[in-house]
């Protein structure tokens, strides 16, 4: 589904990324760990199109669903299904979360010519996921994030993700904020969202989360690259050891 | 030495002319003052000019140099009921005055129950029956506050006088409907005066909508507005102005709350030539609380200007201004915040808000906050933000498959939606979200 191959990024000339790979199959978890600043946000902002980050794309590939992703503009990667749950989503005042959750499933449809969604009929579907994740009907009506608490924004972007149904989801730190009752909602939320043609890829610094989301692989970002990739008992490990062992024993070595 | 500019010489003789034609015969005695006045202070005062502070991004002159044609008594305006209903929101429930260039038109209104004791109607006839009670009010608000407002005095004819008595609460709003029309001939102005009067206890929500049938014919209208809110009382007014391609407005609102009552005001200004909100409100009692909305949607090569000026008279009052733009084209748009606290005011609570949409590199905004404060124990604040929405905004609608262009149409409506979505009068929100709808969202 997804092929990483060689990625780097940079922003003004500071290479942050520094060639990774990485193979996402549908209905895999995959996680990705790291000290803070090693890239993770990075990385998944690069996925979805930021165009900040300068990819150099004679070296890098990125494969997904078999269409080059560099070469297309963040608006298309999301209408072919990619996902990215922000670690700080943005908040947006006079916009609810009806009207913008409509506009956005309705571009991906006309996009894929299938028939677009009229108020009553997005209505009835959005208040279907909202049940099905366990999220406040009072959600729709409210404007984007606007004067949401940290919780409840992680929350919406479960929301977006429930109504446009990509085909992979990618979260930033989806669990950090959360106490532990809204740490269970948000993951039983993406558990409900699991289904063999979807894949994720969850940042996180919390094994803890990973005993919610049990994840398929483990990978460990450091300083731009991939240091380590395991199964989910790597992340047991990291918790316990921390990161300065996998600085110490693996980043020398791939210097 | 740069050449010493001249004072306004702009004349003043057509106005004088046309005050000369009003009937003084039928007019009350109390209506007779004012106008003497009015007249006197306006011979003596210069036109406001972007030589004054208050007037600097303000340029008028357009207004100043027109010898209009003041109309001195009501015109046979040839309407029916389907020409008006357009403008009508209350689907039959309401009292709904509708003013033609000024004057009453009974003929075109609708009348809905209001409590025993309350009046909505015409200040003329008010001032003309024996109640006394639009006298007793008259003018006792307005302040010198420039030569318009002291032509709208020695001018003074008809407008809207709407009364709640003592604990009344009006149930559906009163909408005070101001159509100008195309006139034959010179072009013309008008200068109605509004009085609202809300009583001890009492409330009472108002809509004054600004509209015209004048096609691209130029007109100005010159009003002022008096609101009394008594101690206890509560107001909700919202100004909508719609005037026509050439139709200027000038307005001046001044609001005069006594102790513990409670004002809350929106301006919407959505369509018009040049569009002047002046917003007066004294706080003259303690625990008095005013909220000011604004909203200025401006295109093309028109200049709105909303000016707010607050004076905090007594203590533990407390004043909320939120104003907003959005401005395209050529456009020109002012906002003045001007908090004035006095020594006695102790404990006053102020604070102001403005921000700007910009989506023409031609388009300007002015937006300038002026706090004035002799009282020690305050809490006065005011932010102001100019611009366009920023990158992480954009790419977070990018993110989720929407492209920039339908990002920023969705923006701009939202951001006009704030404001709107305050406005608790459900036939006027719906038909306001309508408007800036159909006006920014993209199009498809
Ligand atoms: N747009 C940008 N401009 C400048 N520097 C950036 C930008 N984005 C990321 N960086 C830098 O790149 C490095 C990696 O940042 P990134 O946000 O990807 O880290 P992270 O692994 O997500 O960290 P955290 O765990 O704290 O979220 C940091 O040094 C950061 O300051
Ligand atoms: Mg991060």
């Amino acid at each position: 589904m997804l092929q990483i191959r060689n990625l780097h990024a940079s922003v003004d000339g500071k290479e942050i990324l520094r060639g990774i790979d990485l193979d996402v199959n549908p209905g895999e978890v995959h996680a990705i760990m790291g000290p803070n600043g090693s890239g993770k946000s990075t990385l998944a902002q690069v996925l979805a199109g930021h165009e900040v980050y300068e990819v150099p794309e004679d070296q890098s590939t990125v494969t997904f669903l078999g269409e080059n992703l560099l070469e297309m503009p963040a608006e298309e990667r999301a209408r072919l299904g990619l996902f990215l749950a922000f670690q700080y989503p943005v908040e947006i005042p006079g916009i609810t979360n009806e009207y913008f959750l409509r506009a956005a499933l309705n571009e991906t449809r006309k996009s894929r010519g299938l028939e677009e969604f009229d108020a009553m009929d997005f209505r009835e579907l959005l208040q279907e996921k909202m049940a099905h994740i366990n999220i406040d009907p009072g959600f729709a009506e409210r404007f984007v994030n606007h004067g949401f608490s940290g919780g409840e924004k992680k929350r919406n972007e479960i929301l977006q993700l429930a109504v446009l149904e990509p085909r992979l989801a990618i979260l930033d730190e989806t669990d950090s904020g959360l106490d532990i009752d809204a740490l269970r909602i948000v993951s039983e939320g993406v558990n409900k969202l699991r289904s063999p043609n979807r894949a994720f890829i969850v940042v996180t610094h919390y094994q803890r989360l990973l005993n919610y989301i049990v994840p398929d692989f483990v990978h460990v970002l450091v300083n731009g690259r991939i240091v380590k990739s395991g199964d989910k008992n790597l992340a047991l490990e990291l918790e316990e050891k921390g990161y300065d062992w996998v600085k110490e024993t693996f980043a020398g070595a791939t210097a | 030495m740069p050449a010493h500019s001249p004072k306004s010489r702009a004349p003043k003789s057509h106005y004088i002319r046309d005050i000369a034609r009003l009937d003084t015969s039928s007019a009350p005695e109390r209506v007779r003052a004012i106008r003497a006045a009015g007249v006197a202070a306006f011979q003596t005062t210069d036109y406001p000019n972007t030589r004054m502070e208050e007037w600097r991004h303000t340029n008028i002159a357009p207004i100043v140099g027109t010898p209009y044609q003041s109309l001195v008594a009501p015109t046979e305006h040839g309407l029916t009921l389907s020409d008006v209903a357009p403008f009508l929101l209350g689907d039959g429930a309401w009292t709904e005055l509708v003013f033609v260039n000024g004057y009453f038109a009974d003929d075109l209104s609708v009348k809905g129950a209001l409590p025993r004791g309350a009046f909505a109607g015409s200040l003329w006839e008010a001032l003309l029956s024996d109640s006394g009670l639009a006298e007793a009010h008259l003018n006792h608000y307005l302040g010198p506050r420039n030569t318009f407002t002291h032509l709208n005095n020695a001018m003074l004819q008809d407008g809207a006088f709407v009364y709640a008595p003592k604990n009344a609460a009006l149930e559906t709003p009163v909408h005070l409907v101001f159509l100008s029309t195309a006139q034959r001939g010179p072009e013309t102005a008008a200068h109605p005066r509004n009085l609202f009067v809300a009583d001890a206890g009492s409330q009472v929500t108002l809509v004054e909508s600004h509209v015209h049938l004048a096609g691209d014919t130029p007109y100005f209208n010159n009003l002022v507005v008096e609101i009394a809110v008594e101690a206890n009382a509560s107001v909700e007014r919202y100004k909508v102005v719609r005037e026509g391609a050439r139709g200027n407005l000038l307005a001046t609102t001044e609001v005069r709350q006594a102790r513990d009552s409670r004002f809350r005001s929106f301006a919407f200004t959505l369509e018009g030539a040049i569009v002047r909100n002046q917003m007066c409100v004294a706080l003259d009692g303690e625990g008095a609380e005013c909220e000011l909305h604004g909203l200025m949607l401006d295109d093309g090569e028109r200049l709105i200007d909303n000016a707010v000026n607050i004076t905090h008279l007594r203590p533990h009052c407390r004043s909320r201004i939120a104003y907003k733009g959005i401005l395209g084209d050529r456009s020109k748009g002012v906002f003045l915040g001007k908090v004035h606290v006095l020594p006695e005011a102790q404990q006053t609570d102020s604070n102001q808000l403005s921000n700007y949409m910009l989506l023409s590199d031609h388009a300007t905004i002015n937006t300038k906050p002026q706090l004035e404060i002799y009282a020690d124990d305050v809490k006065c604040t005011h932010g102001a933000t100019v611009g366009a929405p920023p990158e992480p905004v954009i790419f977070y609608f990018r993110s989720r498959g929407m492209d920039e262009r339908t990002a920023r149409g969705m923006l701009t409506y939202g951001f006009a939606d704030e404001v709107v979505s305050e406005v608790s009068v459900a036939a006027l929100r719906e038909r306001l979200e309508a408007y800036v709808f159909e006006k920014y969202s993209p199009r498809r």
